[in-house]
């Protein structure tokens, strides 16, 4: 590894890192939200979506924050204020803390934890914290109840998402994000070093787990009674508006972007490609360009699985509570658990 | 180790301060929410000693599992917004000698265990092959006891939870 930021001074570091992270954050939001939200969703139903705002209506997302910025901050009259306007920011918060652990390029990350996937899985989880606390001070029964379906579903379906996870880590042999990327590429299948060994092969089962525990707990379409607009209003969001209600909206498709980011580093390799390509046998050997591609790499490899989770939820009608609750606790955990048990054996025999 | 001290007392006191309002606060989520505080000062005061691991499975667990599923309960049952005057309780003086009691047990036990005994001026992370290798070796009984009580207590919750 080139010391790639060994001239630049502490502060100037930190000040990089706030900036990457804000772009981490907001322009995977931004896109996935554009191309896919407007217009993959129009072309599905065979409209032209946005189209006047820029070519291709491309500024509609700016016209639409700069609407929701102007709008008045309603807090209602009943509710719990403080805690009524901490909700929405204790939600992007995790999101926040969710990309630091994410590797871009062998330099390029904001920070190596030996316990990286552990850590996302565990601040992952503060966000329900969040979207309970803006149900209840909402003071409306409709918000109250969303907030209390979105707990029950990302409490289980937390579990499928850890299990599904600890096959790649019995895998990997560690659950530090950059050695898995690293152990994926420098890996072969098969006898053959140019495709690296990507866990979406050998953890396939894994893999289909993990996406649909993400889109649970991202509570997209078919999992999306939180919200459920024929029901609920829209759930623990109906009593917000202004930029509140924004401040939900970028943290639920920047969590999209991270979640996707994560699914790619711990099934398609990350940043990386298979290091045989390039004649690299570590980490260390990787070339310094690597550090600019990566996050492309990585970007489009995102998009790959936001547009399979997008897809899945314009595609399904919604599923019942009772059968949400049931899918996950008899069908998804045994199978993962089974999954960590067959996993366990092969690693110990082979 | 200055700055970790610094860390700590600044930590320390944030959570003494949220530990009174848990038990001060006159509404019940308003104490989950000062207590989610308390834990995760805990969390810190962990990373402060460089326990990595420790320190996320306090988060994994209490913020993310155990504070979540108060919250549910107490919000699917009783959980009014603004004050409530009757959650205090005759036991409430109890709650002091119980208190005091806990520091003494758990303060000799420290003391005991540790004596004069500091950490390294530069801690290393403990890794979590070192934190399994402790846990899975010579500190297989107790944790397989700890293991054994969590079984025992789902295994009533069923036991009070199904009708027939």
């Amino acid at each position: 590894m080139s010391p790639l930021l060994a001239e630049i001074p502490y502060w100037g570091e930190s000040l990089f890192r706030v900036l990457g992270g804000l772009v981490a954050v907001l322009l995977p939001a931004g896109t996935i939200v554009y191309v896919f939200l407007f217009k993959m969703m129009s072309f599905m139903q065979s409209r032209l979506g946005p189209m006047e705002a820029g070519p291709y209506g491309s500024m509609q997302l700016f016209a639409e924050v700069g609407k929701w910025l102007q709008k008045e901050d309603i807090v209602p009259e009943r509710a719990d204020a403080r805690i009524f306007k901490m909700a929405p920011i204790i939600v992007l918060l995790s999101t926040f803390l969710l990309v630091v652990v994410v590797p871009f390029g062998p330099d390029a990350l904001f920070t190596d934890l030996e316990t990286g996937i552990f850590y996302a899985l565990a601040v992952s989880s503060i966000s329900v914290l969040g979207i309970l606390i803006a149900g209840w001070s909402s003071a409306n029964k409709y918000s109250l109840l969303g907030g209390l379906r979105a707990a029950g579903q990302l409490i289980a379906y937390e579990l499928p998402m850890v299990l599904a996870v600890i096959g790649v880590v019995i895998q990997a042999g560690t659950m530090n994000l950059q050695k898995i990327v690293v152990a994926q590429n420098s890996g072969s299948m098969f006898g053959i070093d140019a495709v690296g060994h990507p866990y979406l092969i050998s953890q396939f089962v894994g893999f289909v787990i993990f996406m649909i525990a993400i889109q649970a707990e991202l509570t997209q379409a078919p999992f999306d009674m939180p919200i459920a607009e024929s029901e609920l209003v829209s759930g623990y969001m109906t009593e917000y508006s202004g930029f509140r209600f924004l401040i939900f909206f970028i943290g639920e498709f920047a969590t999209a972007g991270v979640f996707a980011m994560i699914a790619s580093v711990l099934f398609l390799g990350g940043w990386g490609v298979p290091f045989s390509w390039f004649g690299w046998t570590s980490i260390d050997e990787v070339d310094n360009w690597m550090n600019f591609a990566g996050p492309l790499i990585m970007f489009t490899k995102m998009m790959l699985i936001v547009f399979i989770i997008m897809w899945i939820r314009f595609s399904y009608p919604r599923l019942r509570e009772d059968q949400l609750q049931r899918f996950a606790w008899k069908g998804l955990i045994p199978v993962a658990l089974a999954n960590i048990m067959v996993t366990s054996i092969l690693k110990v025999v082979f | 180790m200055i700055a970790q001290n610094i860390g700590f007392w600044i930590i320390a006191v944030l959570m003494i301060v949220a530990a009174l309002r848990v038990v001060t606060t006159n509404n019940v989520v308003h104490a989950a929410l000062w207590l989610v505080v308390v834990l995760a000062g805990a969390a810190g005061q962990y990373i402060l000693l460089a326990a990595e691991f420790v320190a996320i499975t306090q988060v994994l667990v209490y913020i993310g599992a155990v504070m979540v599923l108060f919250l549910f309960g107490t919000m699917l049952t009783r959980a009014r917004i603004g004050a409530e005057s009757d959650l205090n309780n005759s036991y409430k003086k109890l709650g002091i000698p119980v208190g005091l009691i806990m520091l003494v047990a758990m303060g000799l036990a420290l003391t005991r265990s540790f004596g004069a005994e500091k950490l390294p001026d530069s801690a290393k992370v403990v890794s979590t092959q070192e934190v399994s290798d402790q846990i899975f070796g010579p500190y297989l009984l107790p944790f397989w006891a700890l293991s054994f009580v969590l079984l025992a207590a789902v295994v009533g919750a069923i036991v009070l939870a199904r009708k027939d």
